[in-house]
């Protein structure tokens, strides 16, 4: 028999019923910065090759990382390296059973976001100083 | 009656068969991708915007080379693995589905392939 109340029933609830916790925001963000480093992951790999192709072609697509776009997205992809890190050396925590507790997850959750961006400013110094 | 344990009875039979598979390869790479994470920071990411000779002088060392070599195979293997379980979440509709998986899945190949090669291509010689 067909299902007459199809798209009718009510919903379990969802995202927009809950009130905004910062797990659930580590939780989205890790996707988002994992997915988001897609892009400076093929901008490395292009400049590799132009690298192994020669001098000019190199200064080229290095003239592209290095502009202001360029650098917008590899600062970018530096702090969304960082909170993934982060992020993923948390859940290899968790894999092992730990941090489940209330207080953990939200301790750990603004830990590691505070912690990427000083990790990011931290790199950004050692890049411009050695 | 049945000898058998309830695990040995229902597995297989779930819709997708096995499970476990991509969360143990993500993990695994995931764990590979720790120390290499570092030393791509700390050998090869100074070097974006550097000259093309020091570019070419830093592949010189094995070290550099290898561990460069593996981080980006294994990155773009983690890289694929949460791309295909970022889709099978959002993506609905059969045809765009399989469009997606065959796509990310194939540029990570090649991406990581072509990554390897420029940085072995330096390493032996430029």
């Amino acid at each position: 028999m067909a299902d007459v109340n199809r798209g009718k029933r009510p919903l379990s609830p969802h995202i927009s019923i809950y009130r905004s916790e910062i797990n659930m925001i580590t939780s989205i963000l890790n996707r988002i910065t994992g997915v988001g480093m897609m892009l400076a992951a093929i901008l490395i790999v292009w400049w590799l090759l132009a690298a192994a192709t020669n001098e000019a072609y190199f200064d080229f697509v290095n003239g592209i990382l290095t502009s202001w776009v360029g650098l917008i997205v590899m600062f970018g992809s530096l702090w969304a390296l960082w909170f993934h890190f982060l992020g993923g050396l948390r859940h290899l925590v968790m894999d092992f059973g730990y941090g489940y507790e209330l207080k953990s997850v939200d301790f750990w959750g603004w830990a590691i976001v505070g912690l990427s961006f000083v990790l990011t400013a931290v790199s950004i110094f050692c890049l411009a100083t050695f | 009656m049945t000898y058998k344990t309830d695990m040995a009875r229902v597995k297989g039979l779930g819709t997708a068969k096995e499970g476990t598979h991509e969360w143990w390869i993500g993990r695994l790479t995931s764990v590979a991708l720790i120390p290499l994470t570092l030393g791509f920071l700390w050998r090869v990411a100074p070097l974006i915007g550097g000259t093309h000779a020091e570019v070419l002088a830093a592949f010189q060392s094995p070290f550099t080379a290898i561990t460069t070599i593996l981080f980006i195979m294994i990155a773009f293997v983690h890289l694929a693995g949460g791309l295909q379980e970022v889709i099978v979440d959002y993506v609905h509709g059969k045809a765009l589905l399989v469009v997606l998986l065959v796509s990310t899945r194939l540029t990570c190949l090649g991406m990581g392939f072509a990554g390897a090669f420029a940085v072995a291509k330096i390493a032996f010689g430029g």
